[in-house]
């Protein structure tokens, strides 16, 4: 292996991932920042130095590794190891038919059941899930968006099942649908049913659902899908923001809501630039929040969120080496003052995780927060000039993609347009092309090649996961009261085909009657239509 | 245009992960190519159909959610059953090694994995397809 120090290529660019160029030094002529103005105390408007006036000091951040596959049974397992290995919180990942609303049983579904995630067809799959997970115990994070509703309430209803009431039910549900139109296309129906849905769900868990996080407005898939780090940065806070305006547009107050609304961010490689895109993502959200949408309470203008590592950056070549990107990665979030963190297992650019992966990828965010001291002090960064610089800079780039976007009408129009989707597909090409230029340099990909890369052991989902849980999913249907069936489902369309009333009662009520997740897809389906985009490239 | 090698870009199955397929679309089109992009979401028969309609030379498919062993086999054989098994069938995703042999002993011409350059896969192209 070539071991010798090399000069750096002439070509090679001095720009951050994102392209946002840096100047050899920073000093304080270029960086102009008033402490109490733009940065604040921690906990203290606009929180651009933390959410929290202790931070990492009162209490770290929750440990939250995203998992799921095969059936529900094989998920509550991994659950489990996960928490008896110091794991703080459960994070839900749901297979490609869940995602998109068809039961296992659908055509669709097939060689897709139980691959990327659990697969979830009824209130049935939901109860083995959680099965000897005491719900009020834990906090439960699940990412699933235009089924989010029904996901919900099949989670409370597990709740009410175990004696646990919806008000003490603690977690968050992904639900953003605006990112899903944007950057990763699980989307079912239009917009604007999808967006009433979401709405629905705001009123719903401001009403009844006091600890639960309705929507976690989410910058990560954005960035996966090739965005560059302001893209990600002003992209989420404009779905945010469209968001509120729905919910305002209800009659919702803002302070009933906006607290407990929660973001999502990845953690890209380009270790500064990450940081200062967390910084300049809580200026911004709370600058707006109190300005704009008139928040009172201060917790509205906090802006609290979770972080995954960037599965993007991760490498088929020379895997192992996956764990030390993971690892910047993870450092970059908890300087930036993440909430919650997930860390990527070294072998996802091959497969789902081993149990083994998984472990070194917790053990990862056990070493930063108890072996190298940068808990320490609130925002360590503070004051750098070249990180106020990038936030500032992060800032001024997102408030002009704010401009644009309004210019075009607001979200729902500019995707409509095609406008994000273009910007995502001329920034991941220009990025690859720098790559393939070795303008950016990938180690093991385009340099430090291994010639006969090793095998790696690979979690295998077994073919026959897929016959079991539609077996399971048919002797449910063949077992239900039919009759309770076809009336939740009447009332669900006829309530879908009427603006005004929330659906979220409903829902739960056919959750109870155990009607499928893909049979309530259909109900709406049917009223609402489905979304096709025209795609861009 | 005569003389153009003709590419349908296929996202079969329920994964929405289409940045590859739009980076492959485009760099293939910039090196001179024709490409017909069939958006996402695609059942095999839609695919085949697409390609055979577009008189394609080649169909890439591009699949990142596991379930290719079902959706690959089954675009193969549609297109023997049609009698366009002259047309080359390229793979892209994430796919185990164990896998690659299987699908290639069943037809495929070649799988592209994570880090394969766009320059790899025009080059095969252009190597294979006569013009």
């Amino acid at each position: 292996m070539a071991t010798t120090e090399e000069p750096r290529a002439p070509e090679t660019l001095f720009s951050t991932i994102s392209g946002v160029e840096n100047e050899p030094l920073y000093t304080p002529e270029q960086v102009s920042v008033d402490h109490d103005r733009d940065l604040g105390l921690p906990g203290e408007f606009p929180f651009t130095r933390g959410v929290y006036p202790s931070m990492y000091r009162g209490r770290l951040w929750t440990m939250r590794q995203f998992a799921g596959f095969g059936t529900a049974a094989e998920t509550n397992e991994r659950f489990r190891y996960l928490l008896e290995h110091g794991q703080t919180g459960l994070s839900t990942a749901f297979d490609m038919p869940t995602l998109m609303g068809y039961d296992s049983d659908h055509p669709r579904s097939e060689g897709e059941v139980g691959r990327e995630g659990v697969a979830i067809d009824s209130l049935q799959d939901m109860e083995t899930l959680f099965a000897g997970i005491p719900l009020g115990e834990v906090s439960t994070s699940m990412t699933i968006n235009s089924p989010a509703a029904i996901l919900l309430a099949f989670y409370l209803c597990v709740g009410e099942e175990q004696g646990v009431a919806r008000e003490r039910l603690r977690g968050t549900i992904q639900t953003d649908i605006l990112k899903e139109y944007i950057a990763q296309k699980e989307y079912i129906f239009p917009p604007e049913p999808s967006m009433r849905l979401v709405t629905d769900m705001v009123e719903f868990c401001s009403l009844e659902m006091p600890l639960w996080h309705p929507i976690s407005i989410s910058g990560y898939h954005i960035r996966e899908a090739g965005s560059t780090a302001a893209q990600e940065l002003a992209f989420t806070l404009a779905d945010g923001f469209t968001y509120v305006e729905w919910a305002l547009e209800r009659g919702l107050d803002v302070d009933d809501f906006a607290p407990r609304l929660s973001f999502f961010f990845n953690a890209h490689l380009d270790f500064f630039e990450e940081i200062a895109k967390y910084r300049a993502a809580r200026r911004i959200w709370a600058t707006l929040m109190r300005d704009k949408y008139g928040a009172k309470n201060p917790k509205s203008w906090l802006m609290r969120f979770h972080t995954q590592t960037a599965g993007v950056s991760l490498t088929a070549q020379q895997p192992e080496v996956n764990i030390v990107r993971t690892a910047i990665e993870a450092l970059a979030a908890v300087l930036g003052g993440t909430q919650s963190l997930h860390t990527n297992s070294y072998d996802e650019a091959l497969a789902l995780p081993t149990e083994d992966a998984v472990r070194i990828a917790l053990r990862t965010q056990q070493v930063i927060a108890h072996e190298t001291g940068v808990v320490n002090t609130i925002d360590p960064l503070g004051g750098s000039y070249y990180v106020e610089h990038l936030t500032n800079e992060l800032e001024r780039q997102a408030y002009e993609y704010f401009d644009r976007i309004a210019r075009l009408g607001g979200v729902v129009a500019a995707i409509k347009e095609n406008f994000f989707q273009r910007e995502l597909a001329d920034a991941s090409f220009t990025y690859q092309a720098e790559v393939e230029a070795e303008q950016r340099v990938v180690v093991g990909v385009n340099r430090y090649k291994l010639k006969g890369e090793p095998e790696l052991e690979l979690l295998k989902i077994d073919p026959a996961l897929e016959a079991q849980q539609i077996d399971r999913v048919q002797a449910l249907r063949a077992r239900r009261d039919s009759a309770a069936v076809e009336q939740a489902l009447a009332r669900l369309k006829d309530d879908a085909a009427h603006d005004g009333r929330n659906l979220m009662g409903p829902i739960i009520d056919a959750s109870r009657a155990y009607v499928t997740m893909g049979e309530m897809c259909d109900a709406f389906r049917e009223v609402w239509g489905t979304w096709r985009e025209t795609p861009v490239f | 245009m005569a003389g153009k090698i003709r590419v349908v870009i296929a996202k079969p199955g329920l994964d929405g992960h289409d940045r590859g397929a739009k980076i492959i679309a485009r760099a293939l089109r910039d090196a001179g190519m024709e490409v017909i992009y069939t958006g996402l979401h695609q059942t095999p028969e839609q695919i085949v159909e697409t390609a055979i309609q577009e008189d394609a030379d080649a169909v890439g498919i591009s699949i990142l959610s596991g379930a290719h062993m079902t959706l690959v086999p089954r675009i193969l054989d549609l297109l023997r059953s049609q009698g366009a098994e002259d047309l080359l069938v390229l793979v892209g995703g994430t796919i185990p090694q164990d896998d690659v042999t299987e699908l290639k002993k069943q037809g495929v011409a070649e799988v592209f994995t994570p880090g394969a350059p766009t320059s790899e896969i025009v080059e095969f192209l252009q190597g294979r397809v006569p013009v």
